[in-house]
């Protein structure tokens, strides 16, 4: 088993963050062999930004991910970037809103509103990253949603507890509804 | 094998020198080396020790340089233009055979250069970056595993040869994340410093070394008051001009180290017996070295990789009986051949030696590392 | 002299010229010391690069003789080591200024437990004679062969305005003055800074035509006045000597003991 999962976007959406939630799931609760490693420009809010997760029952060696079975883009930039390298079969879940991709690749394209939906509610776009990895988990199961709890418990102060359990379902939610209207693979 | 976590390796970094009781830390924020200073401002005063940030690069190098003779393990950890900046002080630590470690988490240079993305271009910057004859340990790691290890290595050899030593990690090994088991206590040997056995109040020659070129020390504060300088010394630690002392004190900072390269010598490596292209490689380089070497075996071709921890002393003996055997040996960082030109001197063909770099800020891959090997065996880019 | 158990008689002849104030400032250090009569092995002194720096050789202290400027950065080192040591911090004026301007102004802001003492003699002498910022406009030096226009530094306006909570200015001539207030200095709980006008009559005195040291010593005598004195009153223009600042704030070491304690009481 490997995944080799890249998410894109700009600073400030959450975008290192929801690689390593990913990661340390798959690292500590699950028993897997995980990486995340990350580029980023100077600004801690705006530029681009990319995260980089493997995860794997064998030893990981090189740590970047070429060409990802996992693509997440939150901007159409990222998108534009990274789409070509998808792997065959690969997911693409972006936030139709935000990205119109323009690239036709041999892979799924997952997209629907996802912005929208965490401003409506939650009123402010904090949540978006977690929202998204919800949507991912539903739409991959790269790891459990136990295993992503326990490591927002971790991470979060309990005052954030809630907020990130309904982010996590919401997303959950709108990966649940889309894969009733299209068929995966 | 006691906790496991999912962190950095800078905070591994931070949590190895705490494992090999790391007590002072002074610093100065600098990308890609902050986590390691975040992570000691938390972490050092729940063990009563203390974190300080200093004003500057070089107050941080100074200020260890004071705990240190006050009985402290010290650290501080910077990047390429900190590291600049602390040269001098580096050299005094040389010089008064004061322990210390000083991360240097390399980021793409020269001058500011690229903050955020990596290089391995100060390999020489840490063998003569402080001006004058004298020697030095640097050490690498390639894994956040072995981010910590090899930290708890290098506060050994500094206590164990009262010498800086030089922990040259870089920009990608110190922001990825993987899996961190802390070792149980005990598990991992920590040395701790060698005093003198001279009673307080009994005259005690500060400088001179046992026999073994180790020198027992005596802390700030305690029962022996001798003088610490920069200059050339006698074994009193006074300033002396006299030839024969300014030699011994020469050939003992370089010799202690020296005569000691094939002990200090810390190596991995992979695939290496029947290899007849053997790659050398250290830190985040040496991971797509060994992805390359990796890849290889599945089709049969002999490839291996040596990877270096300890980088200063160039371990050549190491280096020369590792690649007797290789057709090529193809050295994969990134630099314009920094460590390359120390292979070619070890080995008994130079002219098999080829580099296979990348200076651009990402991280050589390992397709960089295989189009080298093909255009250096005649088969095109 | 009970004073002789204070210094290493292995290191002199020390190198001070004759005349140099130097040795003065360390005759009154070394009173002051004896007179607190602090337990010898918890004396620590941390020096820096300049003819002011080879003082922390002749002290039988644990001694410490750094780099150009960077005294006070390693004296807080060990000061926070090891927070019951004394750690004094003389310093030339390019030493403390100049080059280690930085490191002058923060160990201010800190309030870290140390007496810096400044000894001012207005030029860079073990190089030769070069301007400092203390050496004046107008004034000769080797690097000023046609006078010296850089503005200086007043020592006192810089320690105070950086925060320092113990400042106070003599002089070479003021011998009892000088151990009076370093026992001050000594006894206050947090930075101090001790500027002691110093004279170099090998390089500062001979470019600037200030006669000889005994010439100079006359200088800081006729040319400076005690704080609030009648003496200052009728002549403004001297320089002010005694203690301008000696107040109370919150010491480093003690308020980092403070918050390890903080820390560990909550796990």
């Amino acid at each position: 088993m490997i995944n080799r999962i890249l998410l894109s976007g700009s600073g400030g959406q959450g975008v290192i963050t929801m690689a390593i939630l990913l990661a340390q799931a798959a690292c500590l609760y699950e028993g897997h062999n995980a990486i995340q490693s990350q580029s980023y420009g100077p600004e801690a809010r705006g530029g681009a930004t990319r995260s980089d997760v493997i995860i794997s029952d064998e030893p990981i060696y090189y740590p970047k991910v070429q060409h990802p079975n996992i693509l997440v883009a939150l901007t159409n930039e990222a998108s534009a970037k990274y789409l070509k390298f998808i792997r065959p079969n690969g997911i693409f879940l972006f936030d139709s809103d935000l990205v119109q991709p323009s690239t036709k690749m041999d892979a799924d394209y997952v997209g629907f509103p996802m912005y929208k939906p965490v401003m409506e509610r939650f009123g402010k776009p904090q949540a978006l990253n977690i929202c998204v990895l919800g949507a991912l988990l539903e739409l991959t199961h790269v790891t459990s949603f136990d295993s992503i709890r326990q490591c927002l418990k971790a991470r979060f102060r309990p005052a954030f507890h809630q907020a990130n359990e309904d982010a996590l379902h919401l997303g959950q939610d709108l990966a649940a509804s889309w894969k009733g209207t299209h068929r995966l693979g | 094998m006691g906790e496991s976590m999912f962190v950095q390796g800078n905070e591994a970094c931070a949590r190895g020198a705490l494992y090999a009781n790391l007590r002072f830390f002074a610093g100065y924020p600098i990308t890609p080396s902050t986590e390691i200073a975040e992570s000691l401002a938390e972490l050092l005063p729940t063990v009563g020790g203390k974190f300080v940030q200093m004003e500057d690069e070089i107050s941080s190098m100074c200020a260890i340089c004071g705990a240190s003779l006050a009985g402290l393990k010290v650290m501080t950890a910077t990047s390429g233009p900190g590291f600049s900046l602390k040269q001098e002080a580096i050299g005094y630590a040389v010089m008064a055979e004061i322990p210390c470690v000083i991360v240097d988490a390399q980021r793409g240079g020269p001058s500011t250069g690229l903050p955020t993305e990596v290089s391995q271009g100060d390999v020489m910057q840490a063998r003569w970056g402080a001006h004058g004859d004298h020697s030095i340990i640097a050490l690498t790691a390639s894994s956040v595993q072995d981010v910590f290890e090899i930290t708890v290595e290098a506060f050994n050899m500094a206590e164990t040869l009262r010498t800086p030593v030089v922990l040259l990690l870089d920009a990608e090994i110190c922001h990825m994340r993987e899996r961190l088991t802390i070792p149980d206590p005990g598990e991992l040997h920590v040395v701790e410093r060698l005093y003198t056995e001279v009673k307080p109040g009994v005259a005690y020659h500060p400088y001179l070394p046992r026999e073994d070129g180790r020198l027992p020390i005596s802390n700030f504060g305690d029962g022996h008051r001798f003088n610490v300088t920069g200059l050339h010394h006698d074994i009193w630690g006074f300033p002396t001009q006299n030839p024969d002392s300014i030699e011994y004190l020469n050939r003992h900072l370089y010799d202690k180290i020296e005569n000691r390269t094939n002990s200090l010598a810390r190596w991995k490596e992979y695939y290496l017996d029947d290899a007849d292209i053997v790659l050398i490689s250290y830190g985040s380089a040496a991971r797509s070295a060994l992805q390359h070497v990796f890849d290889r075996r599945l089709r049969g071709e002999r490839l291996g990789l040596l990877e270096l921890q300890t980088i200063w002393p160039f371990p050549a003996d190491l280096v020369r009986k590792k690649t007797a055997h290789a057709r090529r040996v193809i050295v994969a960082e990134m630099n314009m051949g920094q460590l390359c030109s120390q292979v070619k001197t070890a080995v008994e063909h130079p002219e098999r030696v080829f580099l296979a770099n990348r200076i651009d800020g990402r991280l050589i891959t390992p397709e960089n590392i295989a189009r080298c090997i093909r255009l250096i065996d005649g088969r095109g880019f | 002299m009970s004073i002789h158990r204070l210094i290493r008689p292995r290191f002199f002849p020390h190198i001070w010229c004759p005349g140099c104030g130097h040795g003065i400032i360390l005759n009154g250090l070394l009173h002051a010391v004896d007179e607190m009569g602090l337990e010898q092995n918890k004396l620590c002194m941390v020096s820096g690069i300049g003819c002011s720096s080879r003082i922390s050789g002749y002290v039988d202290f644990h001694s410490m003789h750094t780099l150009h400027g960077r005294a006070l950065a390693f004296a807080t080192g060990l000061k926070l080591a090891r927070p019951e040591v004394q750690v004094f911090v003389p310093m030339g004026d390019g030493d403390a200024t100049a080059i280690g301007g930085n490191h002058f102004i923060h160990a201010c802001r800190r309030n870290i437990d140390l007496v810096a003492i400044v000894m001012n003699n207005r030029i860079y002498g073990m190089t030769g004679g070069q301007f400092s910022p203390e050496s004046g406009q107008g004034t000769m030096a080797t690097t000023a062969p046609y006078g010296n226009i850089d503005p200086t530094f007043d020592v006192v306006k810089l320690a105070m305005g950086a925060g320092a909570t113990f400042v106070a200015r003599t002089t070479a001539f003021h011998v009892k003055e000088i151990v009076s207030i370093i026992k001050k200095a000594t006894m206050h709980k947090g930075f101090s800074v001790v500027e002691i006008l110093s004279q170099c009559p090998t390089y500062f005195g001979r470019k600037n035509k200030y006669g000889g040291p005994v010439e100079m010593l006359k200088w800081y005598r006729d040319n400076t006045a005690p704080i609030g004195s009648p003496k200052l009153k009728d002549n403004p223009g001297l320089i002010e000597r005694g203690i301008f600042v000696d107040r109370e704030m919150p010491e480093y070491c003690e308020e980092y003991d403070k918050l390890i304690a903080r820390v560990r009481s909550r796990s």
